[in-house]
């Protein structure tokens, strides 16, 4: 399986990753060769196995309902490139 | 019976589905321990997780699942005991995360059905698809500064419970109604307050149109609308917008749109090149969602009377008309409400004073029956009064409107007004006579055969007593004096 640069390109949006015009053919490359190697998986019959099979046998965990976080406004904006009056600043996003 | 809507070449039919979502009823959030409480100060209700910080790991809140089981069964819908988180990846100022947690291919609930009830008395079966669980998204304020959004995450990770219908509803008023009974079931379950004017309950509504026969058209998606009226409004609007597109020859795009309250018309939203573009896959922070058959059965028993068993049984078991029985249901507080004045009283007079003249008190206040200032038990109160031949019916009106007025109980109003409903037939008797005396013509037309003038005896005599002498004594007496 190969991956072109326009899928590249799209991808990168997507995930709001900036990648330069020069970059995409070499990531193209190195995506496909990634996807390449991953496919000889592939190769191994695994119908009869879930997909979160794991030779753990491990239970998601659980927890009561009770209110045992929050109130911390300021470690939240903390890291904001903008926060004012506790809220994040964010450019204008109107639909 | 059908619906179809009539346009300039020939008949078309309205397709609706709807995605509704429903806030669960749960302290602290779907994956953290932080408080759900509506109206907080801005981001104090927010975990490390919530805020989507590296290295945070979610870890599932038991009593989201517990309600989504209990609305599953509520909405008599299969619960599967294995389900599966995925994320459902996309970039917004309000999901931090870059993702929001849902379930895609393995939901917590699957096919269910929701009988609704039609203007017309009839009902009708509406499928539902899947229920799942899935985080909300933090809220963006856009009127607090000119250039920017300000964003606020303490809604965001809240749990919300999504509803999927089949496309099964096809009109305005099936969709409304079927919003109005899913809202009903989750409130009598206590899973969702259903407050769709604070966001807790919100739909987005898929419509489409075609000939009757074909196959499906291609449909719209009007995302996020807060209320049911508007939600109508968004189907009529979509209904004539698409059928005119047809008419012309054109074609529908497969798009979300807006729906504006201002103008009440739907438009595309801006951003929708690559809105569907989700690139779903399982979460790999959570495993597996998985419960036992005796964890279903310990939530199934203690599922309060719904709905639709309780209408049976007002009608089978107290007499009451479908009509009657189906307003009373409709909401879990105004169901309580009737059975507290029911209890020890006669049905049906209980129902017509519930659902009569206190409804329209009560709306005359614009109050909800959770704020009435009159209880049922004052209710019952009064209804005691007119059983016992304390006060007339009549009477019993006036009563109810000071009640509402002062608090008060109606006995205490009753004793205070002098209101007692005169059965003293001797103190009757004299107001007879001096109306018979001063009215010789009436008489007389009365014992020629006129038989509806004795309405008009009983008014004179209810004036005269300013409306407390007891009727039935008043026409008994009259008949007895009127006879030539």
């Amino acid at each position: 399986m190969s991956v072109d640069k326009a899928t590249v390109a799209r991808i990168a949006h997507l995930a709001r990753i900036g990648v330069n015009e020069d970059e995409l053919e070499p990531l193209a490359a190195e995506l496909s060769g990634i996807l390449n190697w991953i496919e000889q998986l592939n190769e191994v019959d695994t119908d009869a196995v879930p997909p979160m099979a794991s030779v753990h046998d491990e239970a998601l965990r659980w927890r009561a309902d009770v209110i045992n976080d929050g109130g911390k406004q300021a470690d939240i904006v903390a890291n904001a490139p903008d926060g004012r009056d506790g809220f994040f600043a964010v450019p204008k996003v109107i639909e | 019976m059908n619906n179809y809507v009539e346009g300039a070449t020939g008949p078309w039919e309205v397709v609706i589905g709807l995605e509704v979502h429903a806030q669960v009823i749960s302290q602290s959030k779907l994956f953290s321990g932080a408080a759900t409480a509506f109206g907080a100060e801005a981001n104090s209700q927010v975990s490390l997780v919530d805020a989507g910080l590296p290295g945070m790991l979610p870890v599932i809140n038991e009593m989201a699942v517990e309600q989504a089981v209990r609305s599953g069964l509520g909405l008599n819908a299969k619960i599967n005991n294995y389900s599966v988180f995925d994320r459902k990846n996309y970039f917004y100022a309000d999901l931090p995360q870059g993702y929001q947690i849902s379930q895609y291919l393995q939901p917590i609930v699957g096919e269910g059905i929701v009988s609704v009830d039609l203007a017309d008395g009839s009902s009708r079966d509406i499928g539902v698809e899947r229920l799942h669980l899935e985080q909300d998204a933090g809220k963006s304020i856009h009127d607090r500064h000119p250039t920017k959004t300000y964003v606020d995450l303490n809604r965001s990770g809240v749990a919300l419970m999504e509803i999927v219908s089949k496309p099964d509803m096809r009109s305005a008023e099936e969709a409304g109604a079927y919003v109005r009974k899913v809202r009903a079931i989750l409130r009598y379950l206590g899973t969702c307050d259903g407050n769709m004017e604070e966001g807790s309950m919100r739909a987005d509504v898929n419509v489409s149109v075609r000939r009757p026969g074909d196959d499906l058209g291609t449909r719209a998606e009007i995302k996020n609308v807060n209320s049911i009226r508007f939600m109508q409004q968004a189907i009529a609007y979509e209904t004539t917008r698409q059928i005119d597109i047809l008419e012309e020859g054109g074609s529908i795009d497969q798009e979300t749109r807006l729906f504006d309250a201002q103008t009440g018309t739907t438009r595309p939203m801006r951003s929708k090149e690559e809105a569907h573009d989700y690139r779903y896959f399982p979460d790999p922070d959570l495993l597996p969602l998985e419960f036992s058959h005796e964890f279903v059965d310990r939530i199934r028993a203690t599922l309060p009377e719904l709905p639709d068993t309780k209408k049976q049984r007002y009608m089978d078991e107290l007499g009451l008309s479908a009509h009657d029985a189906g307003v009373l249901v409709s909401e879990r507080d105004t169901a309580a409400f009737y059975e507290q004045v029911a209890t020890g009283r006669d049905a049906k007079v209980a129902a017509n004073w519930v659902q009569g003249e206190f409804f329209a008190q009560l709306s005359k206040l614009e109050r909800d029956i959770a704020d009435s200032p009159v209880s049922a038990g004052q209710l019952g109160g009064l209804i005691d009064l007119i059983a016992d031949n304390t006060i007339s019916g009549k009477i019993a009106k006036d009563v109810l409107e000071i009640m509402f007025e002062s608090g008060q109980d109606a006995a205490a109003i009753v004793e205070e007004k002098g209101l007692k409903q005169v059965s003293d037939s001797g103190a009757i008797e004299g107001e007879i006579d001096t109306i018979i005396a001063a009215n010789p013509d009436k008489v007389a037309e009365f014992q020629s055969g006129k038989e509806k003038m004795i309405g008009w005896f009983v008014g004179q005599v209810m004036q005269a007593t300013k409306g407390k002498a007891n009727p039935q004594l008043v026409n008994q007496l009259l008949r007895d004096k009127l006879k030539p």
